[in-house]
This record gives structure tokens, C-alpha cells and sequence, in this order.
């Protein structure tokens, strides 16, 4: 919990083992590397981790609150094809730049509205978060492919595919975006009430039942956020690329809550932090940026990836279990 | 009470000697040693964190102490997990229940020593009928082949303890056995520790029930702090002096008498009927009055205290708050009305425990607690205050996960919490469960106070010391009904045992 250990510098550092992890990974690639240390580098870093970051931003609110949303990678496309179609439609024609306007609207409006769905039928009907969001995983990926009839769509409007490669001074547009989108949403989960009722209803849902908060709204408002996440992913991305696919996103659902997890954030709920997840983000955007840098193959990076997730879940179980009377399983 | 004699072999069957066991930052057993003999039930005490749980899981296995040594029937041992502890005749029945709720009684029984037969396959008629051979010397009414999850729970405390029976124990462990039966039960269960040590085991008894101790016990060991702070025979002792020993100082128990004022009537529930659970209650409570609520575990006690509190929907009945008809469609519309429950389960049902002191106490009004988008740090830390010391609660700080504290504090916690929403009903239900006997009457004044003060409150307790300590009137219960209403002058303790066992009929409104 963030409220709960934040005294010296060791201890929060016990509490977020990630960050300690990124020192060290950004330290070996350092001196690895020469091309890692590098203001253009750090950049591309963090355009990298930026879409799969501003997914995770809403994937740690509805997993801290008990759910989990399998159908980010979905949206990712959807949003993505909806954004990039629209904006060419022949009635926005003479609307200049302004065309690109409707596309996005429409793009993250779908993302929320989808995110409410889900959150509406967990709700509602009581059936697990996992099960239900699968289920959209799959509709809405089968909805993509009908939209698009399998085709990818191309931005005939540059200025949308310059936005995705701007800069802000020394931050790319992109990067930028992210960062604010996370400090937006750490201090939504770290100071406000819905944030504190998304801890408490995700740390004991009867507790939670029992103090007259009302789960149900909770739960949906956390589903909207990430639908919504999901979809300015899926238009950051489409930018980036100047094109929509039919297959954009996919597996992105399992590097999210990788990232997620590895910040910290519990499976079953009740725990986690934004400064967390944003460690994980960027831990996974650092190695598979400096693996790359020294031409490590793709399949091998895959397997260090999946070892490293193991190992450092391992590495907190270990921190903090001390000064518990945990029991040898 | 047949401890005229105890036999007395040259060795024990369990000795403990030097224990000690740490935990970063705390030394949870500090040089514990003591002995249980054979054909002896041995009462273990001491408050809540007194390290008694950690001594019982060091017996079981399930933790390694840093010192010290374990002697059974004289036999230096080392116990590196469970079912190495039960290979050496110790034997565990915990206080909260671990059974496999989807499997058979059976199973569960024999869970991680099922009999096999060849190619790993299970061998099911032996296991059936070794378990059925337990269950009966048990006296237990249902079959080994029913799932557990559909038995009550004294029933599931029942397979707890067959469990412990499928060796010939030689040291019988109980933790807190009778925190969910009731008193019918705890006879059956007494019998069969009496069996037990008929048999030649060492029983290690863990009660907070001083009545419980003095009816079992041949001996009784106390542990504070973490230490050993001696052994009493309990034919020379009596409840002063143990609790003494316990808790450092001296306890007031007279049974409180002075008349409550009471004021006009605050809540008033007409025929309340839901479903089968509970039929035609009818009652009602006045400000600054106790209603204790007693009965069986399963007579609608809890039932009532949830229905008032929107967490049910009745099937028929009024209720009223001040001579008006109200409907509770929820929790949160009960605490807008002013009703606040104190759950029976504090752990499942009142606290998140891993969130901290402050904001378990602000959980249900830190919607109120704002500036701007923000909830206010200020305008909660002075309410965790405000509460921190009036409930004198100990906690290191505010930023202590709930969790970490003892089960007495908990409770302040969860009390605290809901006079901050400064109700004008207050339903504590079972409010020291699990409770040691300091904290424990900690919380019987607490309670008192609060109707001094004019809050109207309802306490349900199966225990019958407790609701006759705190209580201004009774309601007994029985099967999902009310079958009598005592006040603190007519109320006896055969008469409100017979209430409670449906025996007694004439029912006063």
C-alpha cells in the first residue's frame, strides 16, 4: 500500500523492488552498450513504452480493485481502425485538420463505452471480471475484422502521422502524453475517494459492502478509465504508424498486466501503485530497448523477458515477506 | 472434573524447553518451556499476541524455532512441516477452519494421506470406512461421502478434529476449539477431549474462556509477552490469579447493575419476518439502552442484525426509526438513517487489512472528507485521532496496516469506524470474538458507555456472560424466533437457557 511504508529512501525502495531493478538494468546497459547512453535513446524509450503504459494506468485501477480487462489489445485495434477511417470519410473532406477531430472522438468513445460494457456485466451479473472481459477480448476482436473487412486502413492526413513523431522541446509529444496521463492517474488512485474505495473494495469486497460504498459503480468507473486508456493507445499508435490493422494490439492484454504485476500490483487485488506500474513499463521498455541495441534475437529477448517477470515477483515475495509470520508453504 | 488423580509417567508426552522464535522486530517467544503430560489437558493462556499462536505453529511444524528443543515422550524432535509433526503424534486443530470445501468429509479427513492402491489410484472404500469409523467414535450425524461445504460449521469443526484423529495422537493441540459452537456442542466436543485424554494423550488447550479452562484443565501455563510466566495446577488456582498472571494486573468482573436511563424509543421492528431464517420478530430499543440478543449460532441473530442494516431484504414486518416506517434498501441507506453494524467476522466482513489504521476508520465517510477533487490528509488524521484516543487504540501509527494489530485493537477499529458516522443505532454483533479478557472488558465498558452516552445499541453474543454483563434486556432466540424478553432482574442463567433451547414458550413482549 502506498499509505502504509513511506519512510526512508530503503524502504520505499523495499516496497517498489522495480525501481531498484531499472537502476541496475539501466546501469548494465550504460556501460553494455554505447549507444544506449543517450538522450535519442531515452526518447525512443519512452515512445516505446508509451502505449503499453497508458493501458497500464488503467489496467493497475481495475486490477487494485479485484477485476482484470482482457480486451485492451481488442479496443487497441478498434479504437485505432475507427480513429484513422473516420477521419478520411468523404464528409469531413473540407474540414482540414480539424477531420482528425471526429476520428479520435469516435475512437474513445467506443474505448469508454466498451469499458463500460464490461464494467456493467461484472457488475451486474456477477460473473468473474476474467471470463467476461475474454469474452470481449474475442468479440471485439471479431468486430474489428468485420468493420475493417480484414483491411487495413491508411491516414491520408499527414498532420495526423507528424503528431505521432512531435516533439515538445527534448520530450516527444507522445512520451509527454503518457507522463501526464500518469500523473493524472496516480493522483485519481493515490488522493482521491473513488481511488481510496478502488483499494478498499479490491482489499476485502465486503468490508467495502459493509461501509455503504457501492462496489457496482466503482468497478465501472475503473473499466471506463481503461477502455478509455485503451483507446488513446490505440490512437497514439495509429498515428505513430500513420495506419490502422485489423491485428494491432494483439497480446498487448499480456504485456500490460506484466508490466502491471511486475510493478507491484497484486493479482487478487487490494495492492499496487501507479509509481509502480510506471517501473514496470519502463523496466520491460529499457531491457527490450537495450537487448535490442546489442542484437539480442527477438526469441531469445522473449525468454529473458519471461524469466526476468519470474525472477523479480520471486526477488518481492522475498522483501516482503520479512516482519510477517508468513507461512512455509 | 475428574482430576483427582492425574497419572504421572517419569516422561511427558510433549516437553518443551528454552523455545524461542523471532520475527524481524519482534521476539515472539522468548525462552517458553513447559511440559504436558500424558492423560493431561494442559490449558495454554495468555492475551492476544502473547505468542501463542506462534508456539502452537512451532509445535505443528509449520514454523522452525530459532532455539530450543522439542522433546516427545522424551525424544528430542525436529518438525519441519505438518505432516512430519502428525508422523510424530502432534496433531494441530486450528482455530480457523482449513477444510476443502468442495470435497468430501472423507478427503478431507485423510487430506495428503489418502489411501492408495496401485498406479496412485485412490483406494476410496478404505478411506470411506476408516473415516466413517472416526466420524462415529466421534458421534457425528452425517455420512463421510457429503461435501463440507454443506455442513454447518460446528459440523465442519467436527472434521477438524477427526482429521487430527487418523493417528493415535500423542499430543492433541487446540486452538481456540469452541469460538464457533455453541454451548450444546461444546459439550460433545468436551467429551471427546475427555476421551482423549482417557486414551492417554497430552492435550494443549487454548481458550480465552476461563470457563472452559476450569472445567477442562488439570494445568494451566501462561505466556505473556512472548515469555513463560509459570504453571498453575488448577486445583490450587483460581480465575483471579490466572488472569493475574495473564494480563499483570488485577480485572474488575462484578456484573454491572446500575440502571441505564433510557430515552424515548428509537427503533422499533414489527413482525420482521425473512424467509425461514428468521419469523415475527418484534421488538424494540430505546436510546441510550443495551438489547442483547442470545441464542444458538443459527437461531436468526445475525440474520435480524443484517436485515436491519439493508444487507437483507425481509420477507414481511415493519420497521421504524422514531415512530416512522422506513424501508433499508442498503447498507449505505441504513447509515444514512443512522444504523451502523458491527460485523460478526472482522477480518471477512469489517476491515480491508492491508490498508492502514486511518483510512479503514474513514472507509465509509471519506466521501464526505474532500478539498477540491482530494480527500483531505488533515481532516481524516483528526479523526483517526479523535478515535485513537478515545477507544485508546494501540498502534504505532496511523500508517500501521490493520492487519499487523491484535485482534482487540481490530475491533476498535471497526467501533471506531462507525461512531465516526455517528450513528444513533449501533449493532455490535459478536464484539469480542476471539478477544482476549483485558481487551475484553476494554469493550464491555466501551459498549456501556456508549448507551450512557444515549446511543442505542444492540449486542449479540453467544456467549452468556457477556450479553448478561452488558445487556439492559435480553431477547432470547431460538430457531428463527423471539421465545422470550428478559430484563436484567428477571434474567437467570437456567432461564435463559431454557429460552434458548426452546423450552421455555411464553413469549413476553
Amino acid at each position: 500500500m502506498s499509505h502504509s511504508v513511506l519512510k526512508s529512501p530503503l524502504g520505499w525502495l523495499a516496497g517498489n523492488p522495480i525501481w531498484g531493478f531499472i537502476a541496475l538494468i539501466f546501469i548494465f546497459f550504460s556501460f553494455a552498450n554505447p549507444y544506449f547512453f543517450a538522450l535519442q535513446n531515452f526518447q525512443n524509450i519512452l515512445v516505446q513504452t508509451s502505449t503499453i503504459g497508458v493501458i497500464a494506468l488503467g489496467m493497475t485501477l481495475v486490477m487494485i480493485n479485484g477485476n482484470i480487462d482482457l480486451s485492451v489489445g481488442a479496443v487497441v485495434a478498434l479504437a485505432a481502425s475507427l480513429c484513422v477511417d473516420i477521419q478520411g470519410w468523404s464528409l469531413f473532406a473540407d474540414w482540414g485538420n480539424w477531420a482528425i477531430l471526429p476520428g479520435v472522438v469516435a475512437a474513445l468513445l467506443a474505448g469508454t463505452a466498451l469499458g463500460a460494457l464490461n464494467g456493467l456485466i461484472v457488475w451486474k451479473t456477477g460473473v468473474d471480471a476474467f471470463i467476461v472481459t475474454l469474452g470481449a477480448m474475442l468479440g471485439v476482436r471479431g468486430l474489428v475484422f468485420v468493420y475493417t473487412k480484414e483491411q487495413s486502413f491508411f491516414a491520408m492526413n499527414f498532420s495526423f502521422s507528424d503528431f505521432g513523431s512531435s516533439s515538445i522541446g527534448p520530450i516527444p509529444t507522445l512520451a509527454a502524453l503518457f507522463l501526464i496521463c500518469t500523473a493524472i492517474v496516480h493522483f485519481v488512485l493515490s488522493r482521491t475517494v473513488h481511488g481510496r474505495n478502488t483499494y478498499a473494495v479490491g482489499g476485502n469486497r465486503s468490508a467495502a459492502v459493509n461501509a455503504g460504498i457501492r462496489v457496482g459503480p466503482h468497478m465501472m468507473i475503473n473499466f471506463m478509465i481503461v477502455g478509455f486508456l485503451a483507446a488513446l493507445a490505440g490512437v497514439t499508435l495509429s498515428s505513430q504508424m500513420g495506419a490502422a490493422t485489423p491485428n494491432l494490439g494483439t497480446n498487448y492484454e499480456l504485456w500490460v498486466i506484466t508490466s502491471v504485476v511486475l510493478g507491484g500490483t497484486k493479482l487478487k487485488g487490494g495492492a499496487g501503485t501507479i509509481t509502480g506500474t510506471l517501473g514496470g513499463v519502463l523496466a520491460i521498455g529499457i531491457l527490450r530497448n537495450g537487448m535490442n541495441l546489442m542484437q539480442v534475437p527477438a526469441f531469445y529477448v522473449l525468454v529473458i523477458l519471461g524469466s526476468i517477470l519470474i525472477a523479480v515477483l520471486l526477488l518481492d515475495k522475498q522483501l516482503n515477506r520479512k516482519g510477517k509470520e508468513e507461512l512455509r508453504l | 472434573m475428574s482430576a483427582s488423580h492425574i497419572p504421572q509417567p517419569d516422561t511427558p508426552a510433549l516437553r518443551l524447553e528454552g523455545i524461542v522464535k523471532t520475527f524481524p522486530g519482534v521476539r515472539a517467544l522468548d525462552d517458553v518451556g513447559f511440559d504436558v503430560r500424558a492423560g493431561e489437558v494442559h490449558a495454554l493462556l495468555g492475551e492476544n499476541g502473547a505468542g501463542k499462536s506462534t508456539l502452537m505453529k512451532v509445535l505443528a511444524g509449520m514454523y522452525e524455532p530459532d532455539e530450543g528443543s522439542i522433546y516427545i515422550e522424551g525424544e528430542a524432535v525436529t518438525m519441519r512441516s505438518p505432516l512430519e509433526a502428525k508422523a510424530r503424534g502432534v496433531v494441530l486443530i486450528h482455530q480457523e477452519l482449513s477444510l476443502a470445501e468442495e470435497m468430501s468429509v472423507a478427503e478431507n479427513i485423510y487430506l495428503g494421506e489418502l489411501p492408495r492402491k496401485s498406479l496412485g489410484r485412490v483406494d476410496w472404500k478404505t478411506l470411506h470406512s476408516n473415516a466413517q469409523a472416526i466420524l462415529d467414535r466421534l458421534k457425528c450425524g452425517f455420512d463421510s461421502k457429503r461435501q463440507v461445504g454443506t455442513l454447518s460449521i460446528a459440523n465442519q469443526q467436527m472434521v477438524e478434529i477427526a482429521r487430527a484423529l487418523t493417528v493415535e495422537a500423542k499430543v492433541v493441540v487446540f486452538d481456540e476449539p469452541t469460538a464457533s459452537l455453541t454451548d450444546a456442542e461444546k459439550v460433545v466436543l468436551f467429551d471427546i477431549i475427555n476421551d482423549l485424554k482417557a486414551r492417554g494423550a497430552g492435550i494443549v488447550y487454548i481458550s480465552h474462556r476461563m470457563d472452559e479452562i476450569f472445567t477442562l484443565a488439570d494445568r494451566i501455563s501462561v505466556l505473556r509477552d512472548g515469555g513463560y510466566r509459570g504453571t498453575l495446577i488448577k486445583s490450587e488456582t483460581n480465575e483471579d490469579e490466572v488472569i493475574q498472571l495473564m494480563i499483570g494486573r488485577a480485572l474488575d468482573l462484578t456484573r454491572r447493575r446500575a440502571a441505564a436511563k433510557t430515552g424515548k424509543v428509537a427503533l422499533q421492528v414489527e413482525g420482521l419476518s425473512c424467509g425461514k431464517l428468521f419469523e415475527d420478530v418484534s421488538f424494540e430499543l430505546r436510546e441510550g439502552e443495551v438489547l442483547g440478543f442470545y441464542g444458538l449460532v443459527g437461531a436468526g441473530r445475525t440474520e435480524i442484525a443484517e436485515t436491519l442494516f439493508g444487507l437483507r431484504k425481509p420477507s414481511a414486518g415493519r420497521i421504524l426509526i422514531d415512530g416512522t416506517e422506513v424501508e433499508i434498501s442498503s447498507p449505505a441507506d441504513a447509515i444514512k438513517k443512522g444504523i451502523s453494524l458491527v460485523p460478526e467476522s472482522r477480518k471477512e466482513q469489517g476491515l480491508v487489512l492491508g490498508m492502514n489504521c486511518r483510512d479503514n476508520i474513514t472507509l465509509p465517510q471519506v466521501g464526505d472528507l474532500t478539498k477540491g477533487p482530494f480527500v483531505s490528509d488533515g481532516a481524516e488524521i483528526a479523526i483517526f485521532d479523535r478515535y485513537y484516543e478515545a477507544l485508546k487504540i494501540k498502534t504505532p501509527s496511523w500508517r500501521q496496516a490493520v492487519g499487523n494489530l491484535s485482534g482487540g485493537n481490530q475491533q476498535k477499529i471497526v467501533i471506531g469506524k462507525w461512531l465516526a458516522m455517528n450513528p444513533r443505532i449501533l449493532i455490535v454483533d459478536e464484539p469480542t470474538r476471539g478477544i482476549d479478557v483485558g481487551s475484553k472488558s476494554e469493550i464491555h465498558d466501551l459498549i456501556r458507555t456508549l448507551a450512557g452516552e444515549g446511543y442505542a445499541v444492540i449486542v449479540i453474543s453467544s456467549e452468556m456472560p457477556e450479553v448478561m454483563h452488558v445487556s439492559d434486556r435480553i431477547v432470547a432466540m431460538f430457531h428463527g424466533r423471539i421465545m422470550r424478553s428478559f430484563t436484567t432482574e428477571e434474567v437467570t442463567e437456567d432461564n435463559l437457557v431454557a429460552a434458548i433451547s426452546g423450552i421455555e414458550t411464553d413469549k413476553v413482549a
